[in-house]
């Protein structure tokens, strides 16, 4: 061991023992209450990215190669929009909701109270690690919770970089930043948390969830899944090949949870979708998509040795019909469409997160539903047709996180829709107010008087009371009149 | 057992795969279907419920079968609004596009129910996952033991065998199911097994809604006003007490926060009160009902063996272990530390806390864990305004107690 590592300090049980400890009696002063705390640090957070896109857009390199494009329209710009609409929205968002009261318990007023829920853990992600660790952050401020951030460590430099921004930048007696990898994430997860947000795969959410359940801390599951395209026949294929290669290598090289996974089109058509892949691709890539600076990298060498054994199992390697070229020292994979890949293949049963696209055939395109409905339910589900039809049979058929008809992944943009997934695909969503509302525990509040007690709701029981207790529930004035009068069936 | 199981669950699978579950018809054939259950079966209901538990049938009507059929009369009325997508604005990049957002059932729904509210705490959930289009396996709780018996000879003869079954069974039963996968999970029960529920769902990342417990306090702060309004502060309470299932209800009053001055009065009050609604003494108790069993009998007693509990209390404290009876009981002041005092109570003792100013009940309240509702008797705008904002719980209740659950619809 050198002296630079023991220098450093374990971040063990006891020290996230101690930091849950400092945030609740934060949180116990009532700071994060106020609006103008959670106004002060969402502003805060915009004037962050003003003055540090550059570094922020410089971290997102480091770790992803990502497109400086990609990372200040997908990551950065998003973020912007999701704290304006959160300063936007917010005082309306706090204010209390009437809520209706009937003759039962008249006479009496109701309303619904969003109070905070406290103290928040966010498990952020690696291949969005600004968006995906701040956006949920948004929604914890906006509700007005203390908040402790653990980002990927497998995007190291944007770790670093938060860590640093959120010090620098927001109220660090109330939001702090955790780095580190497995030990330290499993420390804060042996904490009671007041709610926790996880973005990632389904194999560590049930980790966290199993470590939630001992606290019974109630949680929202961002994770994944197989987001299948259905491409139909009549259907304007330029605009739809460019928007399938959007979502797929234009979010950081297809490892995005949204990102179309495989597509399903009829036998008759799939070469012509082909065709207009390899034409639109090389326009998007050149020639030469290795030397492309428009394509994220993977991640790590990992996920490139995960990536290369879904293309070099047997009965795929051969259905290479575009790219497969692969970079290993770069870690870079081409843009890669693999044609009429077996149904019980690696590639078509585990969430591929790269830049591989197989193309799964079917006679008729209505035969694409039963495809789809036989793996688990996916983050979304995407649907290319101009059938009136088609499309009605999809919405109701198909149960995912979300679906988009005619484009792929921009539903993410839409703050008014909930983002997340259903089943396998996670639980509970958030972005604009369902953020703030994710955060919030959603309080039922009864304003009673003294004036008109009902004495049927206590003892002696009588049936006289009975009948009149039947009258009351049914909401029948007629019905109360002759219970009073003693008409009323008991 | 095991393998008739696992078939039930796979008939519910194929039903919902099927679509039968998704129409709006078949969801309102099978309320309707249920509300007819209720109003054809009310006396057999009765009689279950005083098996069970010794409940009223004002009682029973009040908290069980009234509830139920205020609460599928009000989804039959709202289920198509509910049922259909709501329309999402879409910002003008996005052009000429549409966006809205779509209920969609999630697919085989397990539901644990209590034994204290056998039938609401059963039938309510199961009119939530019916109206959302979901097909439902229903457990009731075998501490109940005849109203368990009606469900699951009642239930096939009116819903839709396919899509909704109930099963019988204890504790084992309940760990089989958890082992299998499902498209959620509703419980209402303990916190303690709250923990077992969830941490079983965790392994399939099933959602879970979880009804638990807590102590709810009761923070009385009415006493010097009106005596009319004292007189009506007493039998909210008292109701809100011995009312639901003599105490063994989630959300009844589980222990009174009150300024010492203002003690004696309200105990005075309070035991006019009881007088009045159940009786002299034990062997003349009447309108409300026993414990469910002995263990939970033992479970009470027991908090009262305590000879620092025992000397506060200030009425009642005899208990008849053949009837499964245990008087309606006040405490003053018994040790803060005691069992009685940090265990959700669950039952007919009544624990009063006196504080110097009744302000002190937030920080009180606050150094407990987060209760199902607070109660608060008190007409001061701005401390009703510091309740609901320095605590938390939840649900928050003014000047009465128990009525927010008949409103919760």
């Amino acid at each position: 061991m050198t002296s630079e590592v023991e220098n450093k300090p374990v971040f063990c049980t006891e020290s996230a023992k101690e930091l849950v400890k400092e945030l609740r009696a934060s949180f116990a002063t009532g700071k994060t209450k106020s609006y103008e705390w959670r106004l002060t640090q969402l502003n805060a957070m915009v004037k962050m990215m003003e003055e540090k896109e550059p570094q922020i857009v410089a971290a997102l390199h480091d770790d992803l190669s990502k497109p400086e494009l990609e990372s200040s329209i997908y990551e950065i710009a998003m973020l912007k929009n999701s704290c304006r609409l959160a300063v936007k929205n917010m005082k309306h968002w706090m204010m209390p909701e009437k809520a209706k009261t009937s003759l039962v318990t008249f006479p009496s007023s109701a309303e619904i109270v969003s109070e905070p829920l406290g103290v928040v853990l966010v498990i952020s992600t690696w291949n969005y690690p600004f968006l995906l660790s701040l956006d949920p952050i948004v929604g914890a401020i906006a509700a007005g919770n203390a908040i402790v951030l653990k980002p990927s460590e497998i995007a190291p430099a944007t770790s670093l970089l938060l860590a640093r921004l959120v010090a620098e930048y927001l109220d660090s007696s109330c939001i702090k930043v955790v780095e580190g990898a497995v030990p330290e994430t499993a420390a804060l997860l042996e904490q009671k948390w007041d709610k926790i947000l996880y973005t990632g795969n389904g194999r560590v959410a049930r980790i966290v969830m199993a470590a939630a359940a001992k606290h019974l801390t109630p949680v929202v599951m961002e994770l994944g899944g197989k987001c299948p395209v259905i491409v139909d026949s009549d259907i304007n294929l330029q605009v739809a090949t460019r928007r399938i290669i959007a979502g797929k290598w234009g979010c950081n090289n297809g490892q995005a949870c949204i990102s179309p996974d495989y597509i399903i089109t009829m036998k008759d058509y799939a070469q012509k979708l082909i065709d207009s892949f390899k034409y639109e691709l090389e326009r998007f890539y050149g020639k030469n998509p290795l030397e492309s600076k428009d394509l994220s990298r993977i991640v790590n060498s990992n996920h490139f040795a995960r990536l290369s054994k879904l293309l070099d199992e047997d009965k795929v390697s051969s259905k290479i019909v575009h790219g497969g070229e692969r970079d290993k020292e770069n870690l870079k994979i081409t843009p890669t469409i693999l044609l009429d890949v077996p149904r019980d293949s690696l590639i078509m049963n585990e969430e591929i997160f790269g830049p591989l696209l197989p193309v799964f055939l079917v006679d008729k395109v209505e035969d694409s539903f039963d495809v789809i409905n036989s793996g688990t339910k996916p983050l979304a589900a995407y649907l290319f047709t101009n059938k009136k039809k088609l499309k009605e049979k999809f919405v109701a058929t198909v149960s995912a996180g979300g679906l988009v008809i005619n484009d792929t992944t921009v539903h993410l943009a839409e703050p008014t829709l909930p983002f997340g997934g259903v089943g396998d695909s996670g639980m509970g969503a958030y972005h604009g107010k369902f953020s703030f509302d994710a955060f919030s525990h959603k309080k039922a509040v009864l304003y009673r008087g003294f004036a008109c007690d009902a004495f049927v709701r206590y003892p002696p029981y009588t049936r006289g009371k009975l009948g009149l207790l039947r009258a009351l529930f049914d909401g029948s004035i007629l019905g109360i009149i002759r219970a009073l009068l003693g008409w009323s069936k008991a | 057992m095991l393998s008739s199981m696992e078939k039930s669950i796979a008939e519910l699978r194929e039903t919902f795969k099927n679509g039968g579950t998704k129409s709006i018809s078949w969801r309102k054939s099978q309320l309707k279907a249920l509300l007819q259950l209720i109003n054809q079966n009310e006396d057999s209901i009765f009689k279950a419920l005083d098996q069970d538990l010794g409940k009223s049938p004002v009682e029973s009507y009040r908290d069980e079968v009234g509830v139920l059929k205020k609460s599928v009369t009000y989804t039959l009325s709202c289920l198509e609004k509910w049922v259909a997508p709501k329309k999402a604005e879409v910002p003008l990049l996005f052009f000429p596009a549409k966006a809205e957002v779509m209920p969609q059932p999630l697919g085989v729904v397990l539901i644990f129910s209590s034994w204290n509210f056998p039938f609401t705490l059963a039938l309510d959930p199961l009119i939530g996952a019916i109206s959302a289009g979901n097909t439902v396996l229903l457990k009731p709780s075998d501490l109940a033991p005849a109203c368990m018996s009606f469900l699951v000879e009642t239930i096939p003869k009116y819903l839709d065998n396919k899509a909704v079954k109930v099963l019988a069974g204890g504790a084992d039963i309940g760990e089989r199911l958890l082992q299998l996968k499902w498209d959620k999970i509703f419980f209402t029960g303990s916190p303690r097994v709250g923990r077992l529920v969830m941490a079983a769902a965790a392994k399939h990342l099933t959602p879970v809604t979880l009804e638990l417990g807590g102590k709810s306090p009761a923070i009385v702060d009415t006493l010097s006003t009106t005596p009319s309004k004292a007189k009506v502060t007493a039998k909210r309470i008292v109701g809100g007490k011995w009312g639901p299932c003599t105490g063994q209800a989630c959300i009844a009053i589980d222990y009174v926060l009150v300024e010492e001055k203002l003690a004696s009065t309200l105990i005075e009050l309070l035991k006019k009160t009881i007088k009045r609604f159940y009786g002299e003494n034990i062997k003349s108790l009447k309108n409300i009902s026993r414990i469910v069993n002995k263990h939970q009998f033992q479970r009470l007693v027991n908090l009262l063996k305590d000879p620092n509990v025992a000397d506060s209390i200030v009425y009642g404290g005899s208990v008849d272990e053949e009837k499964l009876v245990i008087e309606p009981t006040i405490l003053l002041d018994p040790p803060l530390d005691s069992e009685i005092m940090s265990e959700e109570i669950f039952g007919p003792l009544l624990p009063i806390i006196t504080l110097k100013n009744i302000e002190e009940s937030i920080d009180f309240i606050n150094s407990k864990s987060n209760p199902l509702v607070i109660y608060a008797f008190t007409e001061d705008d701005t401390f009703k305004k510091r309740i609901l904002s320095e605590t938390s719980s939840g649900t928050v209740t003014f000047n009465d107690s128990m009525v927010q659950y008949r409103y919760s619809i």
